[in-house]
């Protein structure tokens, strides 16, 4: 499929000449191919969140272009706003910009700067609510009388009435307890499938990427350090520990039990996909098959079936 | 654009203007400000900004900050450079005569002076800020007005007040940003389009603005009450102003300096 994000060669420096300068993003190069659910992770201040700010030019680049389709986002700074449409952004705790009386209201806000009309955005609110699995009822209260958890699903469902192609979201659950982060990753993972859309999920978390994404882009100090399937990137797993960054807990078992001389796959990054391995194992060692790693073997096999 | 404030920025530094006592820092720029309206003649005003410079340079404050303190009030000094250029009549022939504007040599020497008096007064008070830290500064304010306490005015509680805001200006500019940013993003049109359309697009950052500001309050509140902040009463400070003989020492080089600028004015009436 087409490449719907090209950036070749992105920098950004904050207060340019000053002393003050800060370079965020350094010659960063990569495309997006339409359909993908590409994880964004990296250590605080390795400029994930300046990277996405610049998908819908709400930062100019100090060099290098971006594509969006095709289009070059700066080649007429007028028309910036129709990027904006095309790329929907939701920011860190989307909550604080709620305004509206009712949530409804407060959704059709960017389909109403669309210029659509009522029945286009009536449509758009209630598609958007049922993605984010919002209770209709809830739809003509205040967004303020909500509890914290609803409260982020009218800000996210109010970008995606919107129906960008390119939905980036940062750290969509951030401050959520363990079951609202699960509901909401789900609905945008459910979202992505329904609708095609292009999905760029920023976040601290390796199980939330390893479960969603099916891309991983890893930023460290203001580049990109690795970008790949998730697979190949986890399968990297101890350049990822040397950045700073966590993998998930069962990577790290699987990586140790490798340490230990048991022939295990690496790149075992989910639990169903563990549990998998683990029975494969056991299969393999009742078939009287050994478990030992064919080079350094340290250890009889027997503890992978634990 | 609103990373450009330069309210209450504060430089860091550990120059002499930096390490003189808050106290007498705040009350020599206010005498430096009636200096300015006092020794109001060409020689004055040059002595003044001479002054000045020498207290940025010992400072080390680079001049271009004086450039970014001077930006925002630019149209005001421009305003009243104009009213004095054509409302200041003075004897003699007038230089230009158009229609109702008449311009004499006497307002061209007015609209100059008060224009440069404007700026240095803002330069001025700029040194102040740039170089002593905002809580500082109201512990200064706290201390200066002590006396009003006996007369009942909540002295305490309004450096406290100071500080607060203070305080939260960067905080506040910093959300703005953000929710500006958020409101974008959802195709809101906040730096184009027509003035009323501007002051409409205005609604969805204040609102959103104001909540936190409450919210932030609600929660600093309650931070300083579990605190068990109760006030001024009784209350001691870990840092205690005290004036030292060097204080003392940059006091009276400081009266000297504006004494010789006031006497300029009185021995050279004419310059």
């Amino acid at each position: 499929m087409a490449d719907i994000i090209k950036v070749e060669h992105l920098s950004y420096v904050y207060n340019p000449g000053l002393p003050t300068a800060v370079t965020a993003l350094d010659d960063v190069s990569f495309t997006v191919e339409e359909g993908d659910f590409v994880g964004i992770i990296g250590a605080t201040g390795s400029g994930k969140s300046t990277l996405i700010t610049h998908m819908n030019g709400l930062n100019k680049p100090t060099s290098g272009k971006i594509f969006i389709d095709g289009r070059d986002l700066w080649a007429d700074p007028e028309k910036i706003r129709d990027f904006r449409f095309l790329t929907g952004l939701v920011f860190q705790y989307p909550e604080y910009q709620l305004f509206e009386e009712t949530c409804y209201k407060d959704i059709a806000f960017g389909p109403k700067n669309m210029g659509l009309d009522d029945a286009e955005i009536d449509r758009r609110v209630h598609e958007a609510a049922d993605f984010v699995g919002l209770d209709p009822a809830l739809l003509e209260r205040s967004p303020f009388e909500l509890s914290g958890g609803q409260k982020r699903r009218v800000a996210v469902a109010g970008v995606m009435a919107m129906k960008p192609r390119i939905l980036v979201l940062d750290e969509p659950a951030a401050g959520l307890d363990p079951e609202g982060r699960d509901d909401i990753l789900s609905e945008v993972k459910e979202y992505h499938k329904k609708t095609g859309t292009t999905v760029l999920l920023v976040s601290h978390s390796m199980e939330d990427i390893a479960k969603y994404a099916n891309r991983v882009l890893v930023m460290s100090n203001k580049k990109i350090a690795m970008y790949d399937t998730v697979e190949k990137v986890f399968a990297r797993a101890p350049e990822l520990l040397e950045l700073g960054l966590s993998v998930p807990q069962v990577t790290k078992i699987f990586l140790k039990l490798r340490e230990m001389g048991v022939d295990v796959p690496a790149d075992v990054y989910t639990i169903p996909y563990a549990v998998k391995m683990i029975v494969e194992a056991k299969r393999r060692r009742d078939a009287g098959e050994s478990l030992v790693l064919p080079r350094e073997a340290k250890q009889e096999g027997g503890a992978a079936t634990c | 654009m609103l990373r450009d404030i330069t309210i209450g920025q504060h430089f860091p530094g550990n120059s002499l203007v930096h390490r003189f006592d808050p106290r007498l820092k705040l009350v020599l720029t206010i005498v430096y400000i009636v200096l300015l309206f006092a020794a109001s003649n060409p020689l004055g005003l040059t002595l003044s900004i001479l002054f000045l410079a020498a207290m940025y340079t010992v400072a080390k404050i680079p001049l271009k900050m004086i450039g970014k303190s001077l930006k925002p009030i630019l149209p005001i000094v421009i305003f009243t450079a104009v009213l004095n250029l054509f409302f200041v009549s003075g004897e003699g022939e007038p230089l230009v005569h158009i229609w109702f504007l008449t311009i004499y040599a006497e307002g061209v020497r007015y609209a100059v002076l008060m224009a440069v008096r404007v700026m240095a007064l803002i330069a001025g008070t700029s040194l102040l800020t740039y170089t002593t830290s905002p809580i500082v500064l109201t512990d200064a304010i706290e201390q200066l007005l002590k006396p009003l306490g006996k007369l009942h005015f909540p002295v305490h509680e309004l450096a406290m007040m100071m500080s607060i805001a203070l305080r939260f200006i960067p905080t506040l500019i910093e959300e703005t940003d953000k929710i500006m940013n958020a409101q974008k993003a959802r195709g809101a049109q906040l730096d184009t389009g027509k003035m009323t359309e501007r002051v409409k697009a205005l609604v969805p950052v204040l609102i959103p603005l104001f909540i936190s500001a409450f919210r932030r309050a609600d929660e600093l509140a309650m931070a300083m009450e579990c605190r068990c902040y109760r006030g001024g009463d009784g209350r001691t400070r870990l840092k205690v102003l005290r004036c030292t003989k060097r204080d003392y020492i940059d006091l009276a080089v400081c009266i000297a300096c504006f004494a010789v600028i006031l006497s300029s004015r009185l021995v050279f009436p004419n310059f």
